[in-house]
Formats: structure tokens, sequence, C-alpha cells
């Protein structure tokens, strides 16, 4: 079957049950999006398929036939860059690890809410963990990628 | 722990020229330098500093990156002194070489930790810079026909007569020169730096910010050569069980398992991929030997541990009178602190790649916090030498302790797997999430039995007995028949002027195994110290802040951080309703911060951190921002200790197992957080672990203000 990863088609022929996040990782070589937890607890794993944000640790690759997968290596939207230059300004990553998971997660959001208030940037957040706790500048990232897309 | 002083910077300043294919794996900043053509040579100078033709300056780190920003401080400090242009500023991990680049905190084996890679690299990395600045000015005197003295080198370039070059066109012919006399090298006045101190807006932000930020960063968990074959290891589900048999016929029947092994302390299954190696893990059958195993439950561990205070233990602190001045006129207070077993949890969970030819070498990739314990271990297993054995730093996600393993837990299973499989393909060696909240190297849990005696409305005893297992018996880092008093760091040596003092430690034996985790001893006796000390202040009627100035009025430096906190935080001021104040002070790894909390109270109990202030003092600040930033990291990270983690046991096998049951700090529980620093020209000291100590008695000693009761039994929970 047919994946659509990052406006690429990929042949996914693999087994049934294989989480996404390994498909990327170990046969696409795009190691960008990290194993954090296995569960879906964390967040290290998030992509966007069809925009929203999606545990790939716990998704079926062969779940996704005809959806558009977008990871860290291919973020291009506004949203996406604002973000990733948001990042950049406030020096945000401390281990980097939960990253990615991060600015996909904050992709999401900015793209349904453009402007979100506080609790607004919280609960587009809370689901994503960062042991380093780089939330405080998270939070402000999430602001300024905001300012930055005007 | 040496001191600044007592390290002597190397004198080896051996000079090579190799070409970049033998210079490892680099990783570092990308900004600035334009792109060449043809093949980048690099040139050393000494062993810490490398130019490239493409005139970049490469620092080698003795220390891991892993999140606390070393890779940007300790190459500011080469930047200063070799008068570089930040842009072309590169850092890559050293090779494993303890003669080189072994830690002087660590006996002089290589190891990141303790807070002491800025503390222990000051005064080298600055001789290193220097050096290398003086050899690139001789060689522009020769290659200009002037005095050495007349060189100016400004930005990564030199410059005489109307002349100049860039260090990437000096470095061959630097090369050539005598290295310096250490002794004779000057130093740049502070009045004259242009990258220590400064901010990241000023344009001086971290190294490893823009391959983080475009998933351009190398760590080992996405090193995958062709035909690697990955591995999982099913362990006792309790402490110190062993492998009595197994059937392997399911899990070898899952598709793409490639072997199933038994080592030391489990059996591995092998597969094309994680995936399959994780179901056949789930598919094979083991019987485990619980004789030796631990078999009680948490609280009976607490129960056990206080038993012990029945006895007195190993007296590491005797003031005055110490433990008879308990007896005597006023009135006697005492509280039983209970501390939990804490993961550390980082975010990329344990794993390495070996790629190993029997009889001939082995290459370790790895987020390796101890190079050379690593590559010993592996030397051990696999019958190799030394200089057979390459271990390859990678950055790393997280540590928080963990990587930091005196018995290379990490590298000698994934050696024995490797060995087993007689170096048939690169083997990834992994650990789950599930085998890091459950496979023990835990914070150990304690009991600290905090006792007091006020009288004539003054504390007139201190007494704290504890009762824990030790991290570092039986490890290289303690010489036979010592005790291991950094269990009880923080509290042996607690800094108030009370006139008796009795501390004493109890160190108990228990088959699971335990791990300094970020701040080690200090994670437990800074909460014990600074909670009692409040629940006594006010039982005194005193003020927490006066009460802390009048018990430190000999110690500049904490009394520094308590009054810059307090201004900053407005101490004394009203709050709002349901609002509360709560303060601790804490000197740990060489530096000293101090934090208020304002948390919100509910009628119905539950409680919120909304505001952290921090003051800290860390001597010469080589990055503010990354201060800052590990204030911030260090807040977030103890208090999510002490919100809501704990690991319990129950009939000796772990409770938890993952991130929704061992629960870790998010956004909604983060607080807003300023900091402040101590102006100083006091040597630089560490800021990885000093953030974490004081936030947990600030929190409780907030609680206590709003409740009036005393938080003795850690997690807190979310209700007060």
């Amino acid at each position: 079957m047919k994946l659509n990863i990052n406006g690429k088609d990929q042949e996914y022929a693999g087994e049934e049950d294989r989480p996404l996040l390994w498909y990327l990782r170990e046969d696409l070589r795009l190691t960008g999006t990290k194993y954090g937890c296995g569960v879906a607890a964390c967040g290290a794993c998030t992509v966007l398929v069809d925009g929203q944000p999606t545990r790939a640790c716990v998704t079926p690759a062969a779940s996704l036939a005809g959806k558009k997968i977008t990871t860290i290596e291919g973020l291009d939207t506004p949203a996406g860059k604002a973000v990733q230059q948001a990042w950049t300004e406030l020096d945000v990553v401390q281990c980097g690890w939960c990253q990615s998971g991060q600015m996909l997660a904050a992709t999401a959001l900015l793209t349904t809410t453009p402007k979100p208030n506080e609790q607004q940037i919280t609960d587009g957040m809370t689901g994503n963990v960062c042991r380093c706790a780089t939330y405080h500048r998270i939070r402000g990232a999430v602001a300024r990628a905001s300012e930055i897309m005007g | 722990m040496a001191d600044t002083a007592s390290f002597t910077p190397s004198r080896r300043l051996v000079l090579t020229v190799m070409g970049l294919g033998a210079a490892g794996f680099a990783v570092g900043c990308s900004a600035g330098a334009p792109p060449i053509t043809g093949p980048v040579t690099q040139t050393a100078l000494g062993d810490y500093v490398r130019i490239g033709s493409d005139n970049t300056v490469t620092v080698y780190l003795r220390h891991i990156e892993f999140g606390q920003g070393i890779s940007t401080g300790l190459t500011t400090i080469v930047a200063e002194e070799i008068d570089a242009d930040w842009s072309q500023m590169r850092f890559e991990h050293s090779p494993a070489d303890n003669a080189k680049y072994g830690n002087p905190a660590f006996g002089g084996m290589m190891g990141t930790g303790g807070s002491t890679a800025i503390f222990t690299s000051w005064q080298q990395l600055r001789a290193a810079g220097a050096s290398a600045r003086e050899m690139l000015r001789q060689a522009a005197a020769k290659k200009f026909g002037v005095d050495a003295s007349d060189v100016l080198l400004v930005k990564g370039k030199a410059e005489a007569g109307g002349k100049s070059a860039t260090y990437g066109e000096l470095a061959a012919e630097a090369a050539k020169i005598t290295p310096p006399d250490v002794t004779t090298l000057q130093y740049k006045d502070a009045s004259a730096y242009a990258f220590i101190g400064k901010e990241r807006t000023e344009g001086f932000g971290r190294l490893d910010t823009p391959d983080k930020v475009h998933a351009k960063a190398a760590y080992a968990l996405d090193y995958r050569p062709e035909g690697t074959l990955t591995a999982v290891l099913l362990r006792s589900p309790k402490f110190g069980g062993k492998v009595a048999s197994f059937d392997d016929s399911a899990a070898k029947a899952v598709k793409g398992v490639t072997d199933v092994v038994q080592i030391s302390n489990g059996v591995a299954v092998v597969a094309t991929d994680f995936w399959a190696a994780k179901k056949g893990r789930e598919a094979l059958k083991v019987t485990w030997d619980d004789s030796a195993a631990e078999t009680r439950s948490s609280d009976a561990i607490f129960a056990d541990y206080k038993k012990t205070f029945a006895k007195s233990g190993y007296e590491a602190r005797k003031e005055g009178a110490g433990v008879s001045a308990l007896r005597g006129a006023g009135e006697v207070v005492t509280a039983d602190f209970e501390f939990p077993y804490l993961v550390h949890a980082p975010m990329e969970p344990l794993n390495c790649v070996i790629e190993y030819t029997p009889g001939v070498s082995a290459t370790i990739h790895s987020g390796s916090q101890m190079p050379t314990g690593d590559q010993a271990a592996a030397c051990a297993v696999l019958g190799l030498k030394p200089e057979q054995v390459t271990i390859v730093t990678m950055l790393a996600g997280g540590s928080f302790g963990r990587r930091a393993t005196p018995d290379a837990d990490l590298v000698s299973e994934a050696a024995q797997v490797a060995k087993a499989l007689n170096g048939k393909a690169p083997l990834k060696f992994m650990w789950t999430r599930e085998d890091d909240i459950r496979s023990g190297k835990y914070r150990p849990m304690s009991v600290h039995r905090m006792s007091a005696r006020l009288n004539k409305g003054a504390i007139e005893y201190w007494g704290d007995t504890t009762a824990i297992q030790s991290i570092m018996e039986g490890t290289p880092f303690l010489p036979p028949g010592a005790v291991d008093t950094s269990s009880i760091e923080g509290g042996f040596d607690i800094p108030y002027a009370i006139p008796n003092i009795a501390v004493d430690l109890h160190l108990v034996k228990a088959p699971t195994s335990v791990l300094w985790w970020r701040s080690v001893g200090h994670t437990h006796t800074a909460y014990a110290k600074e909670h009692f000390l409040d629940v006594l202040a006010k039982k005194l009627g005193k003020d927490p802040v006066a009460y802390r100035r009048e018990l430190l009025a000999k110690e500049p430096r904490l009394l520094g951080v308590l009054n810059l906190v307090a201004e900053k935080a407005g101490w004394g001021t009203p709050l709002p309703a349901g609002k509360f104040r709560g303060v601790a002070v804490h000197h740990s790894f060489s530096s000293y911060v101090a934090e208020v909390a304002e948390v919100s109270v509910n009628a119905d109990g539950a409680f919120h951190v909304d505001r952290v202030v921090c003051a800290v003092d860390c001597g010469i600040v080589i990055n503010p921002d990354i201060v800052r930033a590990q204030m911030e990291g260090g807040i977030g990270y103890g208090l999510s200790a002490i919100v809501g983690e704990a690991l319990t046991l129950k009939d000796g096998a772990p409770v938890q197992s993952n991130f929704y049951d061992y629960t870790p700090l998010r956004m909604a529980q983060m607080p807003k957080i300023e900091v402040f620093m101590v102006q100083s020209t006091e040597a630089p000291s560490g800021v990885g672990e000093p953030g974490v100590p004081p936030i947990g008695p600030a929190v409780a000693n907030a609680l206590l203000a709003a409740t009036g009761k005393t938080y003795a039994k850690l997690p807190l929970g979310a209700k007060a």
C-alpha cells in the first residue's frame, strides 16, 4: 500500500501491526520522529496525519493508506516554519529529544488556533512530555511563533 | 572533589595534522561559515582545539552534551581566549582517553556529572585557547615578516602592517610552533570579554540549537548501519532474580526474530527490527529464580529503614554536644521524612550500537557519560584491548545521571549479546521505556529522622539521621573502607549557625540498584533541611527569610542569593487570597541557589505552583541564558519529582511501568519562572544540578504557610 509521507508516496509492505514510528525511523531513516514511551503517553513521536497531531508509536503504518503524513523533516507550512524559527530564537531545546514532537504539536495548535491564549497553549501542549522541563520556553516560543505568523 | 586551583592544564600540546576522515563524528553549529570546496583538513593545536582549513575552530568536549548546554559553555571559554569569531566555533565529543580527557573531579576518569564540567574546565580551556592563540600569533608574525607583538588577533583573523590572514590559513604553520609554557600565558581581563557573559539575544545562543530544531542532531538511537539487528532484554521482574530456565520456541516463531540468547541478567531477543524484537520478547517464557530477590514492598522497606534508628549510625557531623543536646529545656520537635525511589527517565531511553569484529575491534555508538568506563566494560566482555574499542560519544536525549554508570550496565549487556552473536551484524541494543522505569538504578529511597530542641526562642539542637542505600559503595569512586557520605551531602554540611548539631548515617543493603539522580544526596537532604527549618521557624514565630538571614550571617554567598531572591520575589508583600510563598536556599556542587515558590491553594486542598523566583550564584557566568535554562529545567525536574514521581515496590517488583503511572511534570503544572544571577568574580561553577534541590522545600514551605502542616512524605500529590 502507498503512504504519503512529506509529500512523497512510499510503498509500505510491512507487518499489519507495526507502528508508523518504526517504519519512519528504521525503513525510511526519518529519525527526527522520536521514540519516548511506545504507549502514546509522551508525544515524542508526534507526527501530523492530515494535519492532526498523531502518536506514531501506536498508529499502525498500515492504517494510514491515502493519508498525508508530515514529520519534522517535512515541516514546511507557514505555521511549521514559524515554530522552528521561534524555537531557534528562544533556544528552547536542551537535550532536544522531545522537541520534534513539541514542534509538531505546536504547529497543529497554531494551524487551527493562530492566536492562542495562555490556556489554549497549555491545553495544546500538555500532552507532550519534556524531562528537561523546557515548558517555560515552549510557552514563550508558541506565543512568539504566533507573532511571526502575523 | 578536586578544586580548580589544584588542576594543572595539560602541558602535552601535541601537534598533529589530520584529515577529516580520522577526526571522528562531528556535530555542531552550521551558522555563518561559507561553504568551501575540496577536502577540509583539521589541524590540532593541543588536545582541545582543532582548526579547519575551512576556518572553523572545533573544541573537543571531554563531557557529553545531553541538554545542559556544555557544548556551548566549553566552546565559549576557548573562543574567548583564542579571539575567534563566534560563527566559526564548532564542537565535537572527544575520544575515550583518560590521559588526555579525564575529569580531575572523578580521579582522572572521564565522566560528566556533579556539575563539574565548567568548574574543572575553566582554567584548562582558557589555557588551551590562549596557547593556540599564541601559536597562531607566531605563525602570523612569520608569514607577515613582523614581530609577534605587532600582530593583532581579532575575530578569527591575524592582522599586522596592512596584512591579514584567517586562522584557517595560519593553522598548518601554527602547528609547527613550539607551544608556549602554560605558566607564561596571559588571560583576558573580564572587562575585555567578547563572549563570556554574553546573551542569546546578542547572538550567543546555544550551538546545538539549529541541528536540534531541524532534526539533524545525531543521537545513538538514530544511528543504524546497514544490516543492523536490534535486541531487547527480558530482565527479572524482581530485583535480584536470576534466570532459572527459559522456553524460546514461541519467541523464535515471531517473524523477524533471529536469535534468543541468555546473558548474565536476562534473556535477549534479537530481530531484524525493533517491533519484531519486542513481539519476540513478549512471546518469551522465562522461569525466574527469586531465591536472592527483593520480596518486600515499599512500606516494609521504609519500616525496616526506621528500625536501623534504634542504634546510632555513622557520625557525619557533630557540633557542640552533638546528640546529647537533644535532652534539655524547651520543646523537642521530630518528624520522619520519607523519600521514594525515583527514576531518571531521560526522554531517549538507554541504547547503543556495537559493531564488533571478534578478536579485532569493536566500535560503540552511545550517549556515553563515562566513555572510558564503557570502553573497559566492552574490553572485559569481548576480550579486546582499549585501543581496539572505539567509543563514539553521541548527543544524548537527557540523562539526569542515568548514563553515568560505574558498572557500565548498558554497554555490558550489549557487549554480551554482541559476543553471543559473534559479530555477525551491527547490534542495536535498546531499553524500552518499560525497561527504563522497571529495571532499576533509581534515586535511592530514604528516611530522614529530623529532630530539634527549641529553647529561648532559638534552635539549640539540630538532629538529622538518615537511612539509605549507598550509591558509591563497590564502585571505583569510593576508596575501600570509606563511608559514602555523598548520600547525605547537603545534610551533614548544614550551614546554619546552630550550637549543637548531630548528623548520622545508616547505610542499608538492598537488592534494588541505585544511582545518582540529578543533584544526588541533595535531592532529599535539602528538602528535609529546608522544610524542617520552616517548621521550626513557624514554632518560633520567626519569618523564614529573616530567620535564615540570622542563621547565615557568616555565609556570604548563601546570604547573597537569599537576599536577591527575597527582593525579586517581593518577600513580605501581600499576596492575593489563596496564594502563599515559600523560600529555600541551598549550596550544592559549588554553586548557591535560593528559590521562592508562589503557590495557589484551593479550598479543597488542590494546589498549583504559579511562579518561582530563583537567584543563583555560580561565580563568573559563562552564558547567562544557559544558566537561566538550567535553573528553569532544574526547577521543573525537581518539581516533577516532589509533586508526582514515585517508583514503589510491591512484593519486590516495581508497580509503575511507563509515563501513564510514573508521571512526569507536564506543561499545565509548570510555573512561570524568573531567574536572577549574582554578579561575581569567583571562578565559574556548575548549574546542571544546583537548581533542583531548593524547589521541593520552597513548595512545601508555601504549603506549610497555607495549612500549618508538615509535608514529610513524598511525593506530595496534587493536594496540600
